[in-house]
């Protein structure tokens, strides 16, 4: 893939602990699974970077290719890929996304991510 | 693009012959699926890694920009 992608996609994942690519935006995602993450996200209080995808055609193209995953969203933390929205919401029922947020050291709430184990079991 | 149920299972079976596959039409349109894939060929590995697998047999017929892969909720357990 070319270099100056890389190197943009390889910035913005150090610069912040938690980002996702998506297609629009955390406040107005305008795609249901990319709405998915990003509303567990902003219900466990998670301080994300969002990237929205459809302003950036090198990006949109350049994250699949990155990943090596063919679908758009794509969670990272710290550097690594955790996966799309299937694993993002199998991980949050069962709890590995707490987990992998406390041991990454990013900061959640609790309450929220018991509360929607709850609430969707 | 519309594919059939058994045209994923098909593609699938060929990656992994011993998987337990369940496939359900999830919106009944031909578009948009549901799979659960139980293989042996997951163990060891990290659920992306898994994805991945799947992702690699349906190579072709569900990716790119006129693909659905997107629509496709993808479930993968260990045998």
């Amino acid at each position: 893939m070319n270099e100056v992608v890389k190197t943009k996609i390889e910035t913005i994942i150090n610069d912040h602990d938690v980002v996702l690519f998506m297609k629009g935006t955390s406040k107005m995602p305008q795609c249901g699974f990319s709405s998915r993450v990003a509303g567990i996200l902003n219900y466990l209080e998670v301080n994300f970077k969002d990237v929205n995808v459809l302003e950036d055609d090198e990006i949109r193209q350049g994250i699949k290719d990155f990943s090596d995953w063919p679908t758009i969203p794509q969670l990272y933390v710290k550097n690594a890929f955790i996966g799309g929205s299937d694993i993002i919401t199998e991980m949050t029922m069962s709890g590995e996304l707490d987990q992998l947020l406390k041991e990454k050291q990013v900061s959640f709430s609790q309450d929220a991510a018991t509360k929607i184990r709850e609430e969707n079991s | 693009m519309a594919i059939s149920a058994e045209k994923i299972r098909d593609l699938i079976k060929k990656s992994f012959p011993q998987a337990d596959i369940e496939i359900v039409d999830t919106a009944g349109d031909s578009n948009h699926y549901s799979a659960i894939i139980t293989a042996q060929e997951f163990r060891g590995k990290s659920r992306v890694e898994q994805h991945k697998l799947v992702y690699k047999a349906l190579e072709g017929a569900m990716d790119g920009s006129n693909g659905i892969l997107h629509a496709l909720a993808l479930q993968t357990k260990i045998k």
